[in-house]
């Protein structure tokens, strides 16, 4: 078996609110992340898939199949958006480094052909990320 | 966007688990040489590690934490509790020093290896999450990983 990473890149908004908690509660536990407003970030996004070599072609997977596919379900969704407004799974949950990891994965688990997803990593600057196994 | 048949509000499942982790920046000095060595052997061992007057780096220590996403936060730990607990107990007390004036490597050799498992030992003691790993890349071509169990003859 291959581990074999692909890198893309999207530039989102986002800010961190929990409904159920006072303006006071949000703003002592998210800090300056609580601001309304939103801010953004340069995420980086490194997904690793685990599979066979295929002995024809040599590869796990195409790898433009694979950049097609990272494009059609997250960064054609994400970037250049306002995840907490714009994008469907952050209405009802915090746009966390560790849940944007974890919401794609559920994007495409499943949707790569011949390989298995091994690991999401999100970047949410180069010195945060969060990285996701499918660990339930 | 939705799947078909996915509730729009649902009910926070079991809380799935993720690492996070977390980089820092800290310059140091050290100098690799063991008492229990002669001079020559300190040459032999350590090289140009072993210059008398020491050398520095800018050490990047990475920390990892796992565990489960809190649905109430989506967070693994809290950040801001995570960056203060590094201020106090990583870079007020390792940047810009000199690693052999400090206590915990007065017998103890200041190499990467041993920086790294101090500061897992440190970050062992966080609060908020549970440590999985502590790396220090010393130059951009060596790096250094320790992912316990904590010394137990230490601390």
């Amino acid at each position: 078996m291959v581990l074999l990473t692909r890198k893309a890149e999207f530039s989102s908004a986002h800010y961190y609110w929990n409904d159920s908690w006072s303006p006071q509660e949000n703003q002592r536990i998210f800090g300056k992340c609580a601001n309304r407003n939103g801010h953004g970030h340069n995420y980086t996004l490194e997904v690793t898939v685990a599979g066979e070599v295929d002995p024809v072609s040599g590869f796990v997977v195409d790898l433009k199949q694979l950049k097609d596919i990272l494009e059609r379900e997250v960064v054609s969704v994400y970037d250049h958006r306002h995840l907490n407004l714009e994008v469907p799974e952050f209405a009802t949950r915090i746009p966390t480094t560790e849940n944007i990891a974890i919401s794609i994965w559920k994007r495409l688990d499943g949707k790569i052909p011949n390989a298995k997803l091994h690991r999401v990593r999100v970047y949410e600057m180069p010195d945060l990320f969060a990285d996701y196994y499918g660990e339930p | 966007m939705s799947g078909p048949g996915e509730p729009r509000h649902p009910t926070p499942a079991a809380a799935p688990r993720a690492h996070l982790s977390r980089r820092y920046r800290l310059s140091a000095a050290h100098r690799l040489h063991s008492d229990a060595f002669t001079a020559d052997r300190n040459r032999a061992v350590y090289g140009k590690c072993n210059n008398p007057h020491g050398h520095g780096h800018n050490y990047i220590v990475e920390v990892t934490f796992s565990g489960p996403v809190d649905p109430e936060t989506g967070m693994v730990c809290n950040l801001g509790d995570l960056d203060a607990f590094a201020q106090t107990h990583l870079l007020d007390r390792f940047d810009a020093t000199n690693l052999n004036t400090l206590e915990v490597f007065r017998d103890l050799v200041p190499t990467t290896e041993n920086l790294t498992i101090e500061i897992y030992r440190i970050f062992a003691a966080f609060p908020g999450a549970s440590l999985a790993r502590v790396s220090i890349q010393e130059t951009s071509n060596n790096s250094f990983a320790y992912l316990g169990p904590i010394d137990s003859q230490k601390g």
